[in-house]
């Protein structure tokens, strides 16, 4: 059932046509929980969650779906999987629930599932859609994850609430607080961008 | 959490000490994508404003008086994007028949906004802080115009950049996210100035 192509299609999703840094696509709720790994770990497996299946449902969908309604049904699906994940948290892990606040309800909004869902799963088969939906999340999550470790770390001196650095070395209060997120990501934007751009320039 | 608070200081904290975007990061993917220009910025900044006071009052009345009477707070979510997304439309079809200027300047933004995360995320954050109906206009209008202050000061220095000499893998959106994080140091200034976040 996987082809070549699939799984060529799987792997670009991870880095080399990653949906954050290349794409730019979803990043609103991709700073806001960064400064602490453990949420951001989270947030980034329900993405995964919701990401791979409203690609799934979509596909499956697709001949059935009038064409002037297809965004509000998009926007349907995905807010379905996200009441699901909402629900999920709240009942088995409350004091994350409560620290995530309003972002694992924005993930609805979050350009990435809509964006898949329109370029990718309205045009291809549900197993297709699945893995390539799967594949965004997990390239998206990547990018939260680094993000947090570089925020976590230097901010707190700890990385999943476990303390590494030693006392005497002094946190930057800067991480915790938003524009590091800003910083971070631009760093890693320049990091990712530079080998791609050598090897154009080659060509 | 919002109780008792006065409407007016919720407003200038949503502006300024909380901005929508550069403290929440919140509806950052138009935020990026529209700076470019300037004229255009200030024209999804005017809609977004406008669009999220009014979803926020009546996302406020629809929570209170339909889902919580009906034990329906579960569904909240899909109820409140549908909320958003009719009324979009509706904003679309009204300006498209009385005032074309407007619509040929606005249109093309409104589809846009469905899916604005700044939009869901001043309802989501109305809910969660309890506020009355009072507060949750005032605070739709100072998250809007705080997102709209925000995107054409952006706009207006990304245009000053065009002819600067920055190093190419940091060129476009590298260069673009330092540059909010400045401003988003900027806005903590603003921080001492109002007592609730």
């Amino acid at each position: 059932m996987i082809t070549m192509v699939d799984k060529k299609n799987f792997l670009q999703n991870l880095w080399k046509n990653n949906p954050v840094l290349v794409q730019i696509l979803g990043i609103c709720s991709v700073l806001a929980v960064t400064n602490d790994l453990t949420n951001t770990t989270i947030m980034a497996i329900s993405l995964v969650f919701v990401t791979g299946l409203s690609s799934l449902t979509v596909s499956l969908l697709r001949n059935r779906t009038p064409r002037n309604v297809r965004m509000i049904v998009q926007v349907l699906i995905i807010a379905s999987y996200v009441v699901m994940v909402d629900t999920f948290l709240k009942a088995y892990l409350p004091d994350i629930s409560r620290s995530l606040g309003p972002y694992v309800g924005l993930i609805i909004t979050n350009c990435i599932i809509m964006g898949r869902a329109e370029a990718y799963a309205q045009s291809h088969n549900p197993v297709d859609s699945l893995l390539d939906g799967v594949s965004s999340g997990i390239g998206y999550g990547l990018v939260l994850l680094m993000i947090a470790f570089v925020r976590e770390l230097l901010g707190f001196g700890s990385l999943f609430g476990f303390r590494l650095l030693p006392e005497s070395s002094t946190s930057w209060t800067i991480m915790i607080m938003p524009p590091s997120a800003f910083f971070v990501m631009a760093t890693i934007i320049w990091i990712a961008r530079t080998p791609f751009k050598k090897k154009s320039e080659r060509r | 959490m919002g109780v008792g608070l006065n409407p007016f200081v919720i407003m200038i904290a949503a502006a300024l000490t909380s901005n929508m975007i550069l403290s929440n990061f919140l509806g950052m993917c138009s935020f990026i994508a529209i700076s470019k220009d300037l004229k255009t910025a200030n024209g999804l900044g005017l809609a977004v404003t406008f669009v999220l006071t009014f979803t926020t009052v009546l996302n406020h009345f629809v929570y209170y008086y339909i889902l919580i009477p009906l034990g329906l707070e579960y569904l909240r979510f899909i109820v409140f994007i549908i909320v958003i997304a009719a009324f979009v439309q509706l904003l679309e079809m009204i300006i498209n028949r009385f005032s074309p200027a407007l619509y040929i300047g606005l249109g093309i933004f409104l589809p846009l906004i469905t899916v604005n995360c700044a939009i869901l995320g001043g309802v989501l954050f109305m809910i969660i802080r309890d506020y009355t109906a009072l507060q949750g206009l005032l605070f739709g209008f100072g998250s809007g115009a705080g997102w709209w202050l925000a995107i054409v000061a952006l706009a207006a220095i990304r245009g000053r950049l065009r002819e600067k000499d920055i190093p190419p893998q940091l060129n476009g959106t590298g260069i673009t996210l330092i540059i909010i994080g400045i401003m988003a140091m900027a806005f903590i200034g603003f921080s001492g100035m109002v007592p609730v976040r």
